[in-house]
């Protein structure tokens, strides 16, 4: 703590909470009363009942988690493959065609540069005609989402790659270790740490993604978050506040269990 | 068994050159000390063995094998460098095993080719540990096994002390040097800027400066018979004191001193004298200094004297004197001609 006194401590906690409660935690606390509620009465959600959750563990709503897990766990698997490709690619080629590799980070980042109901868009022009007609299938949303998380994948192996201290390949390679072997048994089981973080961060806004699914979702595979949406449009504000609070604790379990995979490399 | 040759291996980074035009070959069986200060070039020349550079022109070659274009992982040496680089996901025995897995040896010989490399390097106790739950200089004897097991012909090793404290440097110092004696067939390179490390271990030193090799030689030969100033500097002390060639011996501030000629300076010629410091002996003698003490320290075992010999720096060594005499005293010191050296005037270093 940089804070010595103790009254100087107290002050900072108090502001720290004025500022972060009503921000971050107080909508996700009325949320999850909203889910548990049966009517609104002034500032408050008032009554009580587990109606909601009824609802949303049966039915439309559990299709449209195992949607979304579905999505999310596809578009992230292929995100972190094609993430961890390309920067290990760039990493390659930055002694050999330096500006080659700059030019594919920069590829990498324009999902991020650019709005995703855009990149939904240019999905949708891209892939509507024959011969590559995927419009109205759940291939589309998973492309989608992949795209976008693809960006966040290559960006974090990117980073954790030029943290990876070449004395270890080195080393593999003049005991005679072929790149392949070096890559599988000594570079990979380094990264894997920064990879589930990757996979995990990957997951998570793939759950959370909305603008480019709206464009795209095909009326078979509605994700989570378009089947909240529908609820509170249409005026649903409490079924859609235990949709929400179904989402977020999925994500959270994920991302909990994602990060539990202490690996032996983390150790170091 | 087979050795190491470099033909005239130049490498740059741009246009900074870091190696320059490098000749040397290392015998089959003899350790090669790379000694220099650091930007000499000495890690950059090991690092073209290992293939991790490519040379600009010149050839690499291991035995009769021309290795100057094959990738790292088909040369067949061995490398331990300063960091040790054991993999941390890995236990000891498997880091020892890598290298044998690598290259796709029978799984029947592993287990005994890694207990005799952890046997010799004396790691055996430890082969379930992690690198993590070991000592630095544990775990340099296990990257050193790791080197090893492979049985290379050639073993690169890159400043491997240098991580080390001082005492366990001159333990593991004895340890390398009984791994030679128990490995004769296998060619060492080793890269150092420790002139003991150089001289305790290695069959023959080449002395490295600016990208350049400026002398090659045994250690004995280096440190008796400098052919530079700079060696004579880098290796061991040494007065570097400037002298008149005369018929016979040389002038130094009109004091003559009798010593043997050297080839390449002619009578007449300026030229430096090397003298080391624990070949002075104070009082008069033969090839006599005289001057005034100007610094004194007592080194336990021995007394370090500067003396201001003609507005020179003589620097002598001399065994604990029981009177010290003090600061400001004319002294005398004197060395025997056969311990001199004259070398040919460059630009004086270090």
């Amino acid at each position: 703590m940089l804070v010595h006194s103790r009254p100087a401590r107290w002050a900072v906690w108090a502001a720290f909470a004025a500022v972060f409660l009503p921000v971050f935690a107080l909508p996700f606390l009325v949320i999850v009363a909203a889910s548990f509620a049966t009517g609104w009465s002034g500032a408050l959600p008032s009554g009580a009942t587990l109606a909601h959750y009824r609802d949303a563990a049966r039915g439309d709503a559990l299709d449209a988690l195992v949607t979304s897990l579905l999505t999310a766990l596809a578009a992230s698997a292929s995100a972190l493959a094609v993430g961890t490709w390309s920067a290990l690619a760039v990493q390659a080629l930055r002694t050999r065609a330096r500006r080659l590799g700059r030019a594919v980070d920069t590829l990498f980042m324009l999902p991020v540069a650019v709005p995703s109901v855009v990149v939904g868009l240019s999905l949708l022009v891209a892939f509507s005609r024959p011969p590559l007609l995927l419009n109205g299938t759940p291939t589309i949303v998973v492309l989608a989402h992949a795209v976008l998380v693809t960006a966040f994948a290559h960006q974090s192996v990117t980073a954790a790659l030029s943290r990876l201290d070449p004395v270890y390949e080195q080393a593999a390679a003049s005991l005679g270790a072929s790149p392949a072997h070096v890559l599988r048994r000594v570079k990979l089981p380094l990264l894997l740490p920064s990879l589930s973080a990757a996979a995990g961060l990957c997951f998570a806004l793939s759950m959370g993604e909305l603008s480019a699914t709206m464009m795209l979702y095909p009326p078979d595979w509605l994700p989570l978050p378009v089947t909240v949406f529908a609820a509170t449009d249409r005026g649903s504000l409490f079924s859609g506040a235990a949709l929400a609070v179904v989402l977020m604790g999925a994500t959270l379990i994920v991302l909990t269990a994602v990060s539990r995979i202490r690996t032996r490399a983390s150790y170091r | 068994m087979s050795g190491i040759t470099f033909e005239n291996v130049t490498v740059a980074y741009g246009r900074t050159v870091v190696l320059d035009a490098l000749d040397l070959t290392v015998r089959p069986g003899e350790v090669m000390a790379l000694l220099g200060p650091s930007g000499s070039g000495k890690t950059t020349a090991l690092r073209a063995v290992a293939g991790f550079v490519q040379p600009a022109s010149g050839r690499v070659l291991i035995g009769d094998r021309d290795v100057t274009a094959l990738p790292p992982h088909r040369r067949g040496v061995g490398m331990v460098v300063q960091q040790y680089a054991l993999f941390p996901h890995m236990r000891v025995d498997a880091n020892v095993a890598f290298g044998l897995k690598a290259r796709k040896a029978p799984r029947a010989g592993i287990a005994a080719r890694v207990a005799e490399a952890l046997e010799m390097t004396g790691m055996t106790a430890y082969a379930r540990r992690y690198p993590r739950e070991l000592s630095g200089g544990q775990q340099q004897r296990v990257a050193i096994a790791r080197a090893l097991a492979v049985r290379p012909d050639v073993l690169l090793l890159d400043e491997p002390l240098s991580a080390l404290d001082a005492r366990l440097r001159s333990g593991m110092l004895a340890e390398l040097a009984r791994l030679h004696r128990e490995l004769p067939d296998v060619s060492m390179l080793y890269v150092t800027h420790d002139q003991v490390e150089a001289l305790t271990l290695a069959d023959r030193v080449a002395v490295m400066d600016s990208a350049r090799l400026q002398d090659c030689g045994t250690p004995h030969d280096l440190y008796r018979r400098p052919r530079s100033e700079f060696t004579a500097s880098f290796v061991g002390d040494a007065n570097l004191l400037p002298v008149t060639v005369t018929e016979g011996g040389a002038d130094f501030a009109g004091t003559r001193l009798d010593v043997p000629p050297a080839g390449d300076v002619a009578p007449g010629a300026s030229a430096t004298l090397c003298v080391r410091p624990h070949l002075l002996a104070l009082g008069a003698g033969p090839n006599t200094l005289r001057g005034t003490l100007t610094e004194l320290q007592w080194r336990g075992a021995t007394h370090r004297l500067c003396v201001d010999v003609a507005g020179h720096r003589v620097k002598a060594d001399v065994r604990e004197l029981r009177e010290a005499p003090p600061l400001g005293a004319e002294v005398a010191l004197h060395f025997a001609g056969e311990d001199a050296v004259l070398l040919p005037t460059g630009v004086a270093r270090g």
